[in-house]
């Protein structure tokens, strides 16, 4: 009997394909569980069996971290994808974890709430945006996802179904099992349902936008980072080799509120132009290029006071940087072929003198192989144990994750 | 004094502790191979170990001075400890640790001792590491936002010296005066502004520990999203159960450019409560939203004079904050708002001093309501804020049948109740009538889909309840971090978990029975 027939009667299963390939390993099947109750027999199922689990919403950032050492079925969790509840007076919502944050962000529009989080990839599921740990410009104000998952249903390696939190937004009843779950890149085990915090959406919203010299940069980002005008997001934008940072802020609230913080924030701003919108903010900067290039996608995070110094030397490494400088979570993009191990251990050796660290959130297999992904992490000790615990057989996602965990 | 009816179920068996000094303990300890920790061992046993290693005072033996620690801010349960460590630097913190690892003594980690779930009640057969004088502000930085500070520093401390930089601490528990940042961590504390602002765990960037295995261990980073799992989230809030903090890295957050303090006097909670939705649904998320009954304001009048509207049966505080055209357009919403749910009364602070005055009635509630009552539990209970109304008709309900006063706070933007529930223990039966409004008010929370704690922690008080919000799964998956952390369960055991977890076994480390029950000290709550 196949893999594929022993899972055929707990739920949608298919054999794998090509494009079910993660990260250029090949799965054996993909199944489709539709309930928290399927995926928990699916995952009793593989786990008596050792059958190694890749979990995929869309699938976007698959290709992030490192490569599994071992891989037999893809739990797609796309059957999984809907709006279990809106509280909208509670400001709370619980959605299944394949539901697209794009159409969460549609469900709730009507009643002018929102998950306030964005999706620079553009396809994410909430599923795979906890796994990721994806964030961008927004997160300045209300904080990453992590600060809004109020309420979490896991699927633990070998079935058990277990529930942290609840939705309620005030809650310290034990362990706040959301937090390991957040970037934890599937390793820990299967989210079914995430609970969140909302927030009302602003009447108003503008950005304020302008170059800044590599001679002011210090004075102006310190300048916003310590200003009362609450800035929404601070981010900036430089390109390869560029002397000329781009520094857009973005305000949100009442009418007037916006209208005067902005008519501030240009004072502050030499050159300022004021927008709406800001596309380019809501793109990592290895988004928007030729497919003929590949690059290295980098996550940099520093001090705040240390943003200008670490713009500095990548520019000068030739990686385009761009992300939260009033968060201290930035993005950079180097073709492959321009960069070599080296830059990449000198960019790491800048963050981690500033307080932070970098990842290689993706790359060419050849250049992966080349390059430590993840870096040094604290406590790895720990999360070896704690991977032990939840995962003692080792069958989700194996070697994904820090120090091949 | 805040009292309660419960009682430990740990029995206060420090007399026979420091007596039973027994000679073959220290041959065991002396004998067992490092990092296993040998069977049965006992206070007399770390205490031998410990001297020589750290100061002498910071050693406390005497039964007197242990008889002072014998509580936190849950009087009612008491436990003498068997031995007390006043820590100066996070090695003592590792020397005891290790030493109480290697013996298999349970240990606890106290604070400035201000926990309402009895969460640093100490083990009579365990030692008490308290990290009050480990209180250095080690850096305060405006340019990062951030401050390094020792877990025995005090809250406010560290606000009051960010102010200069025009910053602050957001988490402000009530006890913000004397409670430490330790505590903070450990409970991941609230306060009435994390409304808005987020808890101590949204605070939180990094952490030097001393695990259980009394290991030194740096956890997350001065940035945020540090590789790996967030072991920094995991372990605020986790009540001294997988390890202590020796120093953590906070957020500042800067000082709002405006702040309006509104005082509104309503004719009872379901109006204060009617205004506190219409406020949220028009988009405004104040800093803070807090009500307090009638009862409640009774108590503070009594207490502190606050002057609060004559007659009110209920009111209202609302804490705007932020850019300046921004609170001016959200305090005119409120106004509108208030005026249309029925505030007879609407008061405006215009400068810190009238500020300081709308919340002294609102945080000296709690010790307030010692005026109208010789004894009181402090609940603490969340429901999702718009079951708010029909869950205080229920209280209301519950309390005219049992013959219970309940007095009410509450951080209505979020739905955390403080039922205050009045009784004069001297009375037969009001104890016990009392306990069993307070347990009725935590099922009606569960019922409405809340929570049985929303900032002051399971700690020893709550466990027995735990199940009745989670499965046995749910428990046992949070317990297996507790097993990552702690695989020997001595870590501040008994507390959160009614019933703890037997650590499966990994190579390389103890094997056999779970060393607590076999010292017959794996205790239920």
């Amino acid at each position: 009997m196949t893999l594929l027939d022993e899972l055929a009667d707990i739920c949608a299963v298919r054999e794998a394909g090509e494009a079910d390939e993660v990260d250029g390993v090949a799965a054996r099947v993909v199944a489709r569980p539709a309930s928290t109750s399927e995926t928990s027999a699916l995952m009793r199922a593989c786990h008596e069996r050792g059958v190694a689990v890749v979990v995929r919403g869309t699938g976007s950032k698959l290709t992030w971290g490192s490569p599994p050492t071992r891989l037999d079925l893809v739990l797609e969790t796309g059957a999984m994808d809907e709006l279990v509840e809106h509280a909208h007076g509670d400001l709370i919502a619980t959605a299944q974890a394949g539901m697209p944050v794009r159409a969460l962000a549609a469900a709730l529009a009507g009643r002018h709430q929102q998950l306030l989080v964005d999706d620079p990839v553009g396809a994410s599921t909430l599923g795979g945006m906890l796994a990721a740990n994806v964030s961008g410009p927004r997160r300045m104000l209300p904080g990453a996802i992590r600060d809004l998952l109020i309420g979490v249903t896991m699927v633990r390696a070998d079935g058990t179904v277990a529930k942290s939190g609840g939705k309620v937004v005030k809650n310290v009843a034990g362990y706040d099992l959301g937090k390991l779950l957040v970037g934890s890149y599937g390793t820990l085990g299967v989210i079914t349902e995430a609970t969140f915090r909302l927030h009302p959406v602003p009447p108003a919203t503008r950005w304020v936008e302008a170059p800044v010299p590599a001679g002011r940069l210090t004075d102006t980002l310190g300048a916003l980072v310590h200003s009362q005008l609450v800035p929404g997001a601070l981010e900036v934008d430089r390109p390869a080799g560029e002397d000329t940072t781009t520094v857009a802020v973005l305000v949100t609230g009442t009418e007037g509120g916006v209208e005067s913080r902005a008519a501030a924030l240009y004072e502050m701003l030499p050159g300022a132009q004021l927008g709406d919108d800001l596309s380019w903010a809501s793109h990592y900067p290895w988004q928007h290029r030729g497919s003929d290039t590949e690059h290295l996608a980098l996550k940099l995070t520093t001090r705040l006071s240390g943003v200008p110094t670490l713009l500095a030397q990548a520019a000068d490494a030739g990686v385009h940087m761009r992300g939260s400088a009033g968060v201290g979570v930035l993005y950079g993009s180097v073709p492959a072929a321009d960069s070599t191990p080296e830059t990449v251990a000198q960019l790491r050796e800048t963050c981690t003198m500033l307080g932070g660290s970098l990842v290689v959130l993706d790359a060419p297999r050849a250049s992966k192989e080349t390059l430590d992904v993840w870096g040094p992490v604290h406590g790895l000790d720990l999360m070896r144990r704690v991977k032990h615990e939840f995962d003692p057989t080792g069958v989700l996602a194996p070697g994904r994750f820090v120090g091949g965990i | 004094m805040a009292t309660h009816p419960g009682h430990p179920s740990v029995p206060d068996r420090s007399d026979g502790m420091m007596h039973g000094l027994d000679p073959a303990a220290e041959d065991r300890a002396q004998t067992a191979p490092a990092g296993a920790p040998s069977r049965g061992g006992t206070v007399a046993d770390v205490l031998a170990e410990l001297r020589g290693t750290l100061p002498d005072e910071a050693l406390l033996t005497d039964p007197a001075r242990l008889a002072t620690y014998e509580c936190d801010g849950l009087a009612a349960y008491r436990v003498t400890p068997g031995l007390v460590v006043l820590a100066s630097t996070p090695e003592h913190v590792a020397a005891t640790v290790r030493a109480c690892a290697r013996h298999a003594v349970p240990f606890v980690a106290r604070g400035s001792g201000t926990g309402l779930s009895g969460g640093a009640l100490p083990h009579a057969e365990g030692v008490l590491v308290v990290t009050s004088r480990l209180r250095t502000l080690h850096e305060v930085s405006a340019a990062d936002q951030r401050a390094v500070v020792d877990p025995g520093v005090i809250n406010l401390q560290v606000t009051k010296m960010a102010t200069p930089e025009g910053y602050y601490f957001a988490p402000d528990p009530s006890s913000q005066q004397i409670c430490s940042i330790g505590g903070n961590v450990a409970e991941n504390s609230g306060g009435a502004h994390c409304l808005k602002y987020g808890f101590t765990t949204n605070h939180v960037l990094s952490l030097d520990i001393v695990t259980p295995d009394g290991d030194q261990v740096t956890l997350g980073t001065r940035a945020p999203d540090a590789p790996g799992y967030d072991l920094v989230g995991a372990f605020v809030g986790s009540e001294g159960t997988l390890g202590v903090a020796t120093r953590a890295t906070v957020r500042l957050v800067r000082l709002p450019q405006e702040v309006r303090t509104v005082l509104a006097g309503f004719a009872g909670t379901d109006e204060a409560g009617a205004a506190t939705s219409a406020i949220i649904a028009a988009g405004i998320v104040p800093a803070a939203i807090e009500i307090m009954d009638a009862l409640a304001i009774e108590a503070a009048e009594a207490a502190v004079s606050c002057g609060y509207p004559a007659g009110a049966g209920a009111v209202l505080v609302v804490e705007l904050d932020g850019a300046r055209h921004e609170v001016a357009d959200e305090y005119a919403a409120v106004e509108r708002i208030c005026r249309q749910e029925g505030a007879f009364e609407f008061r405006m602070a215009t400068d810190a001093a009238e500020r300081a005055a709308i919340w002294k009635g609102r945080k000296s509630a709690f010790a307030a309501v010692g005026r109208i009552s010789p004894d009181y539990i402090v609940q603490d209970g969340v429901v999702p804020r718009t079951a708010l109304p029909e869950v205080l008709r229920q209280m209301t309900r519950i309390s005219a049948e049992q013959g219970v006063r309940v007095a009410n706070v509450f951080h209505a933007g979020d739905g955390n109740l403080h039922p205050l529930v009045l009784f004069d223990g001297s009375k037969a039966g009001e104890t016990e009538r009392a306990e069993a409004v307070s347990g009725m008010i935590l099922d009606l929370c569960i019922e409405h889909g809340g929570s049985i704690t929303g900032e002051h922690g399971v700690g020893s008080d709550k466990a027995k309840y735990m199940p009745r919000m989670f499965t046995d799964d749910d428990l046992d998956t949070m317990q297996l971090v507790r097993c990552a952390f702690d695989p020997h369960g001595i870590a501040n055991p008994g507390k959160i978990y009614p019933t703890p977890r037997l650590c499966g076994e990994r190579s390389g480390r103890r094997q056999g029975a779970h060393p607590l029950q076999e010292a017959g000290l794996g205790e239920v709550f």
